[in-house]
């Protein structure tokens, strides 16, 4: 209870972070309820794929029928925009948490036993480093073949890296601590020790690289689909929604701004999350911190 | 006084890119049931490494070359060989047998944990049995004599608690405790053994003297001031009644007023738990303070041993009393000891002390002293006796 009050306080004290909290929940509620706010018209299987007025290139303004209007090839944006949220979400959350758990694993043999086993792993991350990232993934989804899952798998064999490498880091400093040190005095075993002792002060750098990291996992989905390597046509992703709209970001001579709409909406998304996130993770080591007074 | 800790030619090595360094060599030392241990010595000349030694807890790159540790004692009449033990073996002697007093008490607790959450993970790790024995008479008397609908509907629940903690009491090895103790939701399950535990732990509290004990288990290391956090590090260490307690420098980052508390403390401990201390200190004040006997270190080496009016009236190693000499006294210059402390890594010939010393003789160059009982208990190892 004492915590919850804390977490409140600290969450209010900061405008922004109350800012980021607000703009995560607002996304939240939209993946969550999206079956309600854009419900899958009848006679559709799979409620990702986005419904299309017609075949007609051009995008079409916001209407009754389509309140944020159509896009390239009359794919709905409202409703890709919806359920874009859930992709994003889930896209962010699976390579995040695969990734942290590479991690933690892996840097945490490598730091706390260092030796031997420290140079194997850490010289394998490096070559997973020295990599392009965006060169990397697209390599992979070519391989895998375009889509979803080849996205998922592809970032996170790029992501992994950086957070094995932070955590051993971490470990590192925390391990050489005199509480570790008293703890196998005690008679802790080696994975106790880690597990209880050595991870739990390490890992806080890890969590809120892991909040930033979030929006620009968003980010790097999109910038695959952007490049036409991500989910199949027609998927709902914010990230295929601005691919659509790659030929329409400026209009005709005498109307530059008139398919504002295709661009603007899902780079508003993507601006949103992405931004809501960074500003959660500032609000995440304010919160988690133990080291920090809670009065 | 019989012996609780025989150390005999014990010699630690550590393998470094440079060389080798000779950080302890050939030492043979006694430690008695009862009695508080000092070690003095400067600082790189093996008090450290010879605590971590018995504990086996010798950070890398240093290794353990040769010689034996036995513990004697209570349970082990017959000598208990610590260097022989498994890793799980000399587990259940940390903390529970030996244990050990760290100079930084602000770095010797973790900062994300209670003070309550780590004194309690002594004796789960250490007292299981007896903390289930406890949760299960508890819960004898919650099923016999409670009566109602909720204790009715609750009464399998909590047989099904008992069978488990008489189980945990037996061997901790059965699969059922274990695995239930291992998935982290239903490890709640076994709150009664952690509640036994708090219980204890607010005990081992009062015993150190700290005031509103149940408060301050449940406060946050950075809660509490230098000589509370010494005080809670002496709890956890001596949470399960250990024969030995090992204390490197103690007092060395406290004030004066809190020293004095501290050392108060110690004697007091020595004298209601038994418990032998191993006293390892710079401050020569402090050992004569509180210690029966006093070894002296030198590089490595332990130069002299005995008891402390002996040591403080009678020094016999010439390095012994350039250390008693090096004592500032007011309105008197300052006495050093010319030369710097021997380079571990390449350590002069035969005694080691040799280049500082006022009265080197030509065999101390080339041989190394045995150590010599000269009068009853004083031990020392130079060639002037």
């Amino acid at each position: 209870m004492r915590d919850w009050r804390f977490t409140a306080r600290q969450l209010a004290k900061n405008p922004l972070s109350l800012i980021g909290v607000i703009l995560i929940a607002i996304f939240l509620v939209i993946a969550i309820f999206a079956p309600l706010i854009a419900p899958m018209p009848a006679g559709q299987t799979d409620p990702y794929m986005i419904p299309r007025d017609g075949y007609w290139a051009e995008p079409r303004p916001p209407s009754e029928l389509h309140p944020f209007g159509t896009t390239q090839g009359q794919y709905d944006v409202f409703y890709g925009v919806i359920w874009g949220a859930r992709t994003a979400f889930r896209v962010a959350l699976i390579v995040i948490s695969v990734s942290i758990l590479i991690g933690i694993v892996l840097g945490s043999l490598a730091g706390y036993f260092g030796g031997v086993l420290d140079e194997v792993i850490m010289r394998i991350t490096d070559i997973f480093m020295a990599f392009p990232w965006l060169i990397l993934a697209m390599a992979l989804v070519t391989v895998l073949g375009p889509s979803m899952k080849s996205v998922l798998i592809a970032l996170c064999v790029v992501w992994w890296p950086s957070y094995a490498r932070l955590i051993r880091g971490d470990i590192l400093q925390v391990r050489e601590e005199d509480y570790v040190e008293a703890a196998r005095g005690l008679g802790a075993s080696s994975a106790r020790v880690i597990m209880r002792h050595v991870l739990p002060n390490a890992i806080y750098p890890a969590l809120i690289m892991a909040s930033l990291d979030i929006g620009a996992v968003v980010l790097s989905a999109a910038a695959l689909s952007f490049l036409g390597l991500g989910a199949p046509e027609g998927y709902a992703d914010w990230g295929q929604l601005t691919q659509f709209a790659q030929n329409w970001i400026i209009g005709p001579m005498n109307d530059p701004l008139k398919y504002w709409y295709a661009v603007t909406i899902p780079g508003l998304f993507i601006f949103f999350f992405v931004l809501g996130w960074n500003l959660l993770g500032d609000a995440f080591r304010d919160i988690f911190d133990p080291r920090l007074a809670r009065r | 006084m019989e012996d609780l800790i025989r150390i005999r030619d014990l010699t630690v090595r550590f393998h470094t890119y440079e060389g080798v360094v000779y950080a302890i060599d050939d030492l043979d030392l006694d430690i008695r049931q009862g009695e508080t241990l000092g070690i003095v010595g400067e600082t790189g000349s093996g008090k450290t490494m010879t605590a971590l030694a018995i504990l086996r807890l010798i950070p890398y790159p240093g290794r353990i070359e040769s010689g034996s540790i036995v513990l004697l004692g209570r349970d082990h009449q017959s000598g208990l060989e610590l260097l022989k033990l498994k890793d799980d073996g000399m587990r259940s002697i940390r903390g529970n047998k030996i244990s050990m007093v760290f100079q930084e008490p602000g770095a010797a607790l973790n900062p994300v944990y209670t003070i309550g959450d780590q004194i309690s993970e002594v004796f789960l790790l250490h007292r299981r049995q007896e903390l289930s024995d406890r949760a299960r008479h508890q819960l004898d008397d919650l099923i016999s004599n409670r009566n109602g609908f909720a204790a009715s509907v609750k009464r399998p629940f909590w047989r099904w608690q008992r069978r488990l903690y008489r189980k945990i009491a037996q061997d901790s090895h059965f699969f059922e405790p274990r695995l239930i103790s291992r998935l982290p939701l239903f490890r709640r399950l076994l709150w009664r053994l952690r509640n036994e535990a708090e219980l204890l732990t607010v005990n081992m509290l009062k015993d150190v003297e700290i005031s509103d004990p149940a408060r301050v288990a449940s406060l946050y290391p950075h809660n509490l001031s230098g000589g509370m956090k010494q005080r809670a590090v002496i709890a956890m260490a001596l949470a399960c009644s250990p024969e030995l307690l090992i204390a490197d420098e103690p007092t060395t980052s406290l004030d004066v007023t809190i020293q004095a508390q501290m050392l108060e403390l110690f004697r007091r401990i020595k004298v209601d738990k038994g418990a032998s201390v191993l006293f390892i200190t710079h401050n020569l004040g402090v050992a004569s303070e509180v210690c029966d006997r006093v070894g002296v270190m030198y590089a490595g080496r332990l130069c002299e041993v005995a008891s402390v009016e002996e040591m403080f009236l009678h020094p016999l190693h010439p390095y012994t009393k350039a250390l008693l000499e090096a004592v500032p006294i007011p309105g008197r210059e300052l006495q050093t000891i010319p030369g710097v402390l021997a380079d571990s890594m390449n350590p002069p010939p035969g005694c080691r002390f040799h280049p500082r010393c006022p009265s080197a003789m030509p065999t101390c160059q080339q041989e190394r002293p045995k150590p010599k009982e000269v009068s009853n208990g004083h031990m020392v190892a130079c060639y002037l006796y």
